[in-house]
């Protein structure tokens, strides 16, 4: 791969680390869209011995094809059985893809939190105790910045949210990235890299934006319009498999370059808006979908009022990676790629300006 | 023969005539091979071109059946500003526009919130705005001005001066109190226009990116003071602006606005009333709040804009806007300038409303 050998000239004092490719990767998720679509990409690498696949749950058989040479462990993060399995395959380099920010099916909230922190917390303790571990690259989450009305244009890495998250998947976020630097600062010889991810989107993967956006009649709230930015779902998997094989430390932004506005985005996919005040809108969704377990909570409310764009410059000088989508054609794509039939149909927008020009013309004489 | 299917392409409009609809859909055929993301890429689509050639068939058409000359053969001018709204509702409708990172969305600024501006610009306070040569042709600037009026009329008029009066119609970015960005509707029109908050990263962004920056350091001290203190600057903060400017190596523009002033004359600030609805003050005008939604009409103040010569901070070295010293005296020397300069335009004012 040619990153490697950019990254490896380039940086003298880490020339330890970059040069050392990673020999056994572990990756937890496995089942999850980027755990299991990275792991396919890992064991298609030669310069890679081995790699471990872990999840909780049997990946389907498609998933477990397209893995590949990579070996399947079954295994609950939260069960120190995680720690043996470190062990026993010489594991230098693990990747925490696992923190889910929707909902299992059952348990709710509760369930999801202690899925994510206690799951983090065990890895890493087992991390942590295993000699063989150099690398560890977190899969976090731009959420840890929040989204109010005060924030700065773009957010950089070190800047933090006004109001630091108090609930939900944002506060687990921060929580683990906090028990990973607490790994970092325990274990000085683990490079320790945290992606935080824009919010992804692409024909494939399942995000709760998609499903947001998918349905016929989108609301939103009066009055607000976000900037979003996206991440494409291979430049997501693609950041990641960039940060296993680099192995620099830090935090990084991860997201496409460019914005687009809420009001842009249901537009460009046909969709109709129906602005709602706030209060109104999380009734709006359950009842559109019928469910309990995927209400709105304060932060996605707050998200989808202000948005929430980071500055890249970080990712894309030091961790070398550049998205190839921007946030429109990363829009654009899921669009297509998800066949959303537009309900405002732009041909019968194109054909009525060009009737209302034509009757102007006829009757402006 | 040409003409006989020239004549075939006019009625367009008809809904029963066979010719029409299978014109239409022909067409209709057509854009679509020609376009199968039809949502990825709508941008690059002739259809401006397309409707002048159908226009223009139309007219030819006419002229021939009259036996006149072929007089004019572009679209009269209803057909070409119909074509341009509905070009313009054609894009908002899908989306087809693009925005910056700061939420500015030039489409819907050129052709939305710049000419409702220009009203008042035009034929309510009558903008006179000179020394518009002392802005940069290209490349960052930081305009500093006075704030007065209760309500930033004068932020928006600045922005519509700029635009308009400058070689290369430059946009304007207006650091705006954070308190814009939390109400609703007034947030997200303020982001399309294209400003931002008042904090320092954001400052700096624009003038890193070479944007024409405007910020008013009297903030909620200068737009809510009394009628009685008009025209006599406020403090000008901590010269957070002078910092931004140093480390942007931005030149730093004096802005001097005469009117603002006598738009909402302030003459009583219930302090009560303010805190009561989280307002930084709560004015009292002659027409405000006695005179009911009246008393939201700005009074027609003659304005004057005077842009002064750039103070240039090449020369000054990477740790001066960490210095003290460097930006008090910058800022002092800003200050003075547009007093001065405030001075001067109301000493060659004889009346408020005529000029």
């Amino acid at each position: 791969m040619d990153s490697q050998d950019r990254s490896g000239g380039r940086n003298p004092g880490q020339d330890d680390d970059s040069l050392h490719h990673p020999k056994v990767v572990l990756v937890t998720g496995a089942c999850r869209f980027l755990g299991g679509y990275l792991i396919a990409r890992l064991a298609q690498n030669p310069m890679i011995d081995h790699v471990i696949a872990v999840d909780a749950i049997a990946p389907s058989k498609d998933l477990l094809r397209r893995m590949g040479r990579a070996e399947f462990v079954r295994a609950d993060i939260r069960n120190p059985f995680i720690a043996k399995v470190i062990r026993n395959g010489d594991v230098d380099t693990v990747v925490h893809a696992a923190a889910a920010s929707y909902t299992p099916r059952s348990g709710g909230k509760a369930a999801l939190k202690e899925l994510n922190v206690m799951g983090a917390i065990q890895l890493f303790a087992a991390c942590q105790k295993a000699p063989s571990v150099r690398r560890v690259i977190l899969k976090s989450t731009s959420e840890v910045y929040g989204s109010s009305a005060f924030d700065p244009v773009l957010f950089t890495e070190d800047s933090s949210s006004r109001r630091p998250p108090s609930e939900g998947f944002a506060r687990d976020s921060s929580d683990i990235e906090g028990y990973a630097r607490g790994l970092a600062r325990r274990r000085p010889d683990i490079t320790l890299t945290i992606l935080r991810l824009a919010n992804m989107i692409g024909p494939a993967m399942d995000t709760a934006l998609s499903r947001f956006l998918a349905g016929p009649v989108v609301p939103t709230i009066v009055g607000h319009d976000a900037r979003l930015q996206l991440l494409h779902e291979q430049d997501a998997l693609g950041a990641l498999e960039r940060a296993t094989m680099a192995g620099k430390s830090g935090t990084f932004n991860v997201g496409a370059s460019g914005i687009i506005m809420m009001s842009q985005a249901i537009r460009r996919a046909g969709r109709v808006a129906l602005p709602l005040p706030r209060f109104a809108l999380s009734a709006a969704d359950s009842l559109r979908r019928a469910t309990r377990y995927t209400e709105l909570d304060r932060e996605q409310l707050d998200y989808m009022s202000y948005g929430r764009v980071m500055d890249t410059t970080r990712m894309r000088n030091e961790l070398g990676y550049n998205p190839k989508w921007s946030t429109t054609e990363a829009f654009d794509d899921y669009v297509r790629g998800r066949g959303l039939t537009p309900i405002i149909d732009p041909r019968w927008v194109r054909s009525m300006e060009s009737r209302a020009v034509s009757a102007a013309q006829r009757w402006g004489r | 023969m040409a003409g006989e299917s020239k004549a075939k392409v006019i009625p367009l409009h008809s809904n029963t005539g066979r010719q029409a609809a299978q014109r239409r859909a022909a067409a209709r055929g057509e854009a679509a091979r020609r376009h199968p993301s039809l949502l990825s890429d709508p941008a690059g689509r002739a259809s401006a071109e397309q409707i002048a050639a159908v226009v223009r068939e139309i007219d030819d058409r006419r002229s021939a059946a009259a036996g006149a000359p072929p007089v004019d053969e572009s679209p009269n001018e209803l057909a070409s500003r119909i074509a341009g709204v509905a070009e313009f509702v054609r894009k908002r409708m899908m989306g087809d526009y693009t925005v910056d990172e700061f939420g500015f969305d030039q489409h819907l600024n050129n052709s939305v919130f710049l000419p409702l501006l220009r009203v008042f610009f035009n034929s309510w306070f009558r903008v006179e705005v000179s020394g518009i040569e002392n802005l940069p042709e290209t490349g960052a600037a930081l305009i500093v001005a006075n704030h007065a009026g209760v309500l930033p009329f004068d932020g928006l008029m600045t922005s519509v001066a700029v635009h308009d009066k400058h070689p290369t119609h430059r946009d304007l970015r207006l650091l705006a109190a954070d308190m814009v960005f939390n109400m609703p509707v007034m947030g997200q029109a303020a982001r399309k226009a294209g400003h931002t908050m008042a904090c320092t990263s954001d400052a700096h962004r624009l003038l890193a990116a070479g944007e024409l920056t405007a910020v008013f350091p009297e903030g909620y001290k200068g737009l809510g003071k009394h009628f009685k203190d008009r025209y006599k600057l406020q403090r000008f903060g901590r010269g957070g602006f002078v910092s931004a400017a140093l480390r942007a190596k931005a030149p730093i523009v004096p802005c001097s606005i005469v009117g603002s002033e006598e738009i909402y004359p302030m003459i009583a600030d219930v302090k009560l009333l303010a805190r009561l609805f989280g307002l930084p003050y709560f004015p009292i005008t002659p027409l405000f709040p006695l005179a009911g939604p009246a008393g939201l009409v700005p009074l027609p103040s003659k304005w004057h804009i005077q842009f002064g010569e750039a103070i240039d901070t090449t020369d000054y070295d990477d740790s001066a806007a960490d210095d003290p010293m460097v930006t008090f005296e910058l800022t002092d020397q800003v200050r003075e300038t547009i007093q001065q300069t405030l001075y001067q335009l109301l000493a060659n004012r004889r009346n408020m409303f005529l000029g």
